[in-house]
């Protein structure tokens, strides 16, 4: 009982159709208002009726709908594809970021000692987080391991591995940071002190030009997908020109005609959104094996990060918004210029 | 119901359809329109179906100046009157029953109460039989018959025909205009614009006849 009620008072809000705009007389107005109500109740379970028939007339011809969910499904896809894999290398971009290192190559003069006694001063230091030692013998067992190059290291007198000293810096500025690292460079027994940010900054800069090209490409296949759902509405228009003439003969407002349309454009929309998120979960699974791999050989347990469940909605919520606005674009353009005659 | 007053209506092209046009039909009642092809009985209808707007004078339909009835209004309007058209526009994707309820449903009516009228509409042109039939299907005289269904099924103030017997014979002729006067004596004011003039005569009602968009006979 009380959802009734609450469905007849929605319907009043909604449907501003049913009131009388035009003087009736007597013999029309005889026995309205219930039958007023009903309509009014009726107007709601009406929106419903009007998109399970907009749906099923897309099933009618399922091969066209299916050609259209297509091509959307790819525009929708292709710019959402971009965006993960820009998601996931600012997401791995952002775990290496957070600390930057500065390598202080010693000189070749200074002993263990010496160096050790240099990485004991730096830890005293309260500007630096952690450092550590990387001695001449250990840098060079280091190098004969991983370069490949051990045997040339047999012709040598001595070793030409320096020590090394990384140390993390606090977390600071860019500027603060090359200011340490000319100070560290000054020290006693450093030879050379890398700042190892550089390459950081390159690739947040070339993140930035790729997020401007993914949001450019977005909007260009938005574009695309609005246009093509505004032409399969056109199309649809035309092909049922007669039927709104006499819609429009026999009292149809235009909202009235204009509404079967509208729910199409969104049933197009609400489609090409959901197969758009398939082929993106797809595209993702595919690539998530040699991802892995790849991961792997750096000693990294990355996973791939797909369309989470905030991603998804809005992805097929703005799909559906596109298709209604498609829509509602042709429908207003073509529904003016049929008039009956 | 309907009055002309002083109406003309002149087409972008010059050719002056309807000149100085004042008559009035009472509510209830019923007419003829004549004249030959051109005369302008097809501008006439349109002037009260609001399909065209009157480049001089006014037009009333129930006390309304259609004048002060702007785009939106239009289709409030178009719900008070049925139309029969010679050509019957009935819809071939349909059946004969979802025909009739168009009107219904986008008056706002349940479906439920939208298919009792419909088969009472289609009761009374003795159609009740053929409601699942795609209209297709029938004979001339059956589809002119569907669309007298939906033009009278949201029982409409004013029913107007435009030339509705034009492709039937003699025989037809008379069953549909008998249709018409029944629903005549049921109170709908009633337009029919024919050139059929033996038929006419033999049904004695009012006849209005257009002389090259003049009025030339009232009576």
């Amino acid at each position: 009982m009380a959802e009734q009620n609450n469905r007849r008072r929605g319907a009043q809000r909604l449907d501003p159709q049913v009131k009388p705009t035009v003087k009736r007389t007597a013999s029309a107005t005889s026995g309205r208002k219930p039958r007023q109500a009903k309509a009014l109740r009726y107007d709601s379970d009406n929106h419903w009726q009007t998109a399970k028939t907009a749906f099923s007339r897309l099933l009618t011809t399922p091969a066209a709908t299916l050609m259209t969910v297509a091509v959307l499904a790819i525009a929708l896809a292709l710019p959402g594809v971009l965006y993960s894999g820009l998601k996931n290398v600012q997401q791995v971009a952002a775990s290496w970021e957070g600390d930057p290192r500065i390598a202080l190559y010693l000189d070749l003069s200074v002993d263990d000692q010496q160096a050790d006694s240099i990485s004991r001063m730096l830890l005293l230091r309260d500007d630096l987080a952690a450092v550590e030692l990387i001695s001449r013998a250990d840098g060079l067992a280091e190098f004969r391991a991983l370069s490949g190059f051990g045997d040339v290291l047999e012709y040598l007198d001595q070793n030409p591995i320096p020590a090394v000293i990384t140390v993390q810096p606090h977390p600071m500025s860019n500027d603060e940071l090359i200011e340490l690292q000319q100070q560290l460079e000054m020290e006693d027994g450093v030879a050379e002190a890398q700042l190892d940010m550089a390459w950081v900054q390159r690739l947040n800069s070339a993140l930035e030009v790729a997020k401007r090209v993914v949001v450019m490409l977005g909007l260009l296949l938005a574009t695309a997908v609005l246009l093509v759902i505004g032409n399969t509405v056109r199309v649809s228009i035309e092909s049922r020109r007669e039927e709104i003439l006499i819609a429009k003969l026999v009292g149809a407002t235009d909202s009235w005609v204009r509404r079967p349309f509208l729910y199409t454009g969104a049933w197009y929309g609400f489609l090409g959104g959901l197969c758009g998120w398939g082929l993106i979960q797809l595209a993702l699974m595919l690539i998530d094996t040699p991802v892995r791999e790849l991961a792997g050989l750096y000693n990294n347990s990355f996973s791939l990060l797909g369309l989470g469940v905030v991603d998804t909605v809005l992805l097929i919520s703005f799909s559906l918004l596109l298709g209604l606005v498609g829509a509602w674009v042709a429908v207003s353009r073509y529904l003016r210029a049929i008039e009956p005659q | 119901m309907i009055r002309f007053d002083n109406v003309s209506k002149c087409y972008e092209t010059g050719h002056e359809a309807l000149s100085n046009v004042s008559f009035a039909l009472e509510d209830g009642e019923m007419a003829f329109l004549t004249g030959h092809s051109g005369a302008g009985k097809s501008t006439l209808m349109k002037l009260i179906m609001l399909m065209e707007r009157p480049t001089r004078g006014h037009v009333f339909v129930g006390e309304q100046n259609l004048a002060g009835l702007d785009r939106k209004q239009i289709p409030y309007h178009r719900r008070r009157i049925g139309v029969v058209f010679q050509n019957h526009q009935l819809l071939f994707d349909r059946t004969v029953f979802d025909n009739v309820t168009l009107p219904l449903m986008i008056c706002g009516f349940s479906p439920r109460d939208a298919g009792r009228r419909a088969r009472a509409a289609l009761d009374k042109v003795g159609l009740l039989t053929k409601e699942k039939m795609n209209p297709i299907a029938l004979s001339t005289g059956e589809q002119q018959r569907v669309g007298i269904a939906r033009a009278i099924v949201h029982k409409p103030q004013v029913l107007l025909a435009d030339e509705p017997t034009g492709n039937l014979d003699p025989q037809l002729s008379e069953e549909i205009m008998r249709l018409f006067l029944e629903f005549n004596r049921h109170g709908t004011t009633v337009l029919i614009a024919s050139h059929d003039m033996g038929l006419i005569q033999r049904m004695r009602v009012r006849m209005l006849s257009l002389q090259q968009g003049r009025l030339a006979a009232d009576g």
